[in-house]
């Protein structure tokens, strides 16, 4: 039988298809965040905020600079307590487990949770060293020629670099050097990736190149990524989290759901105003 | 913040589509009253002036696109957008029903006439209205005004039955008729087909407005 394809695109394969979760699928939650409060010192930066995060999809976080939008990102794996005077009330559960509970190890738990920052942040060693460092650090052994060959695949870089492996990582691009943080991100097999604005430092080509990235890891890897670029959330996330700061400076959240709605037909009018560019 | 430049051009846009809009009513018009009037040069005038309907449809369908590329609109200004260039569509298809209508009323030229027509103009005026009452709808973000012009459309289904029947019985009655009776029962559907698209127009106001996506009244041709 001859399958007819007018418009002669490739057909869709079953590995792209699993790219785009069924729209009517239930996902499940990998971190509950509940009635989280985040203070620096006395100020509290975030308040009230309470929203799961999904397991193997993309989640933005949008919203106004100074929404809280980072501080969230970063009480998810405990980094915000190693901000001066960070400290949080509620909860958030990882997998059922409240990772502000007493005998949690933070180093552990950022194993599992990892982290990119805004800035590509390579240390100023070989390629491959940058993506063993974590295996060591994590005191993970066995074949790390492997592992690191694995990360750099993964994180679509290994074509680029494999035969310069020993070359430093400050001689890599911007774009590529994002990238190399992501693998070393990647090397530990986390779970989850919160990644707080990737793109803002990058020029649209190797921001598409970590777009791309972003959608192949989360068949993956659950995602959770800060960016107050609103057409990269409409782009790679499923989910969207909409923040904002209230009159107590602190930020709460206004609106989460499907990405598809929250771009489409927000619910809230102070959604409608930001994603529209009339917010005020 | 404002978004000065891109408003003024959601603006024009909104702007374009009603002078689209009055393009149409009047081509419908037009037609009818060269039918009634059997005025061939009044229907060559309604198919030469479909030309400008067409033209106007697809400069309204570049203006969205447009702003699509390079506004990235969202939310309720994509719903905008989207919504008017399907009413671009709805009614440039409603000038195709117009300019059948004058194609028609020139084939009948030189024909004796079948009856004084009557039931064929109160439905334009009906579709006319309905089509009026719809973009008054997506200037005003209206959807109680949108939905009475879908439920409107069971009134014009209603006539077109009324004249369906009253064509067959003349059929019927003179088979001499038949051509004749054929051409006005062409033009009624060509009307019915009108009040669907304004029908089309009130949902997509409904849809613009909401975010919902949703048949409100199926016509029953």
């Amino acid at each position: 039988m001859v399958t007819e394809n007018f418009l002669n695109l490739p057909q869709t394969t079953t590995a792209e298809a699993a790219v785009e979760p069924a729209r009517d699928a239930t996902p499940e939650s990998v971190i509950d965040v509940r009635e989280l409060q985040a203070y620096y010192g006395e100020n509290r930066a975030l308040k009230d905020i309470s929203l799961s995060l999904y397991s193997r999809r993309v989640s933005a976080i949008i919203g106004p600079s100074g929404c809280g939008k980072s501080t969230l990102v970063r009480c998810l794996n405990r980094m915000h307590e190693m901000s001066s005077g960070g400290h949080v009330k509620g909860e958030v559960l990882y997998q059922g487990e409240n990772i502000y509970g007493a005998g949690v190890d933070p180093v552990e738990l950022r194993s599992r949770i990892g982290m990119v920052f805004q800035k590509p942040n390579p240390f100023p060693k070989s390629i491959f060293e940058n993506v063993a460092f974590g295996l060591k650090v994590n005191g993970i052994s066995g074949n790390t020629s492997e592992r690191v060959e694995r990360s750099l695949r993964r994180a679509a870089l290994w074509d680029e670099v494999k035969d310069r492996l020993k070359q430093s990582a400050l001689q890599l691009s911007g774009g590529q050097q994002q990238r190399l943080c992501i693998a070393r991100a990647l090397a530990v097999e986390p779970e989850v990736i919160l990644m707080d604005e990737p793109c803002s430092a990058l020029d649209p080509m190797a921001t598409l190149a970590v777009e791309e990235l972003i959608r192949e890891l989360s068949q993956e890897v659950t995602i959770i990524i800060v960016t107050h670029n609103m057409q990269q959330a409409a782009r790679v996330s499923h989910h969207t989290a909409f923040l904002m700061m209230d009159q107590d400076k602190a930020g709460y959240l206004v609106e989460y759901g499907p990405t598809s709605e929250v771009f489409t037909n927000p619910k809230s009018e102070h959604t409608e105003a930001y994603i529209t560019g009339r917010f005020s | 913040m404002v978004r000065t430049d891109f408003d003024r051009h959601l603006r024009m846009l909104q702007s374009d589509l009603l002078i689209l809009g009055s393009m149409v009513e009047k081509a419908i018009a037009k037609s009818l009253d060269a039918l009634k009037r059997r005025d061939a040069e009044g229907a060559r005038q309604v198919i030469r002036e479909d030309d400008f309907i067409d033209s106007k449809r697809y400069n309204l369908e570049e203006q969205c696109i447009e702003l699509i590329a390079t506004q990235q609109p969202m939310a309720g200004d994509l719903r905008s957008i989207i919504t008017m260039l399907h009413i671009a569509v709805e009614l440039e298809r409603m000038g195709d029903y117009a300019e059948g209508i004058a194609k028609i009323c020139l084939m009948m030229e030189g024909e004796p006439p079948l009856k004084p027509l009557i039931d064929l103009p109160r439905m334009s005026e009906m579709v006319t209205d309905m089509l009026r009452r719809s973009l008054d709808s997506l200037v005003h973000r209206d959807t109680v005004a949108a939905l009475a012009v879908c439920n409107d459309d069971d009134d014009v289904d209603a006539l077109y039955d009324q004249v369906y029947r009253e064509l067959i019985f003349f059929m019927v009655q003179d088979t001499n008729s038949i051509q004749r009776a054929t051409y006005l029962l062409w033009v009624a559907h060509d009307l019915e087909r009108i009040a669907d698209r304004a029908t089309n127009i009130a949902e997509r106001v409904i849809f613009m407005v909401t975010g919902k996506m949703t048949e409100i009244n199926v016509s029953r041709y």
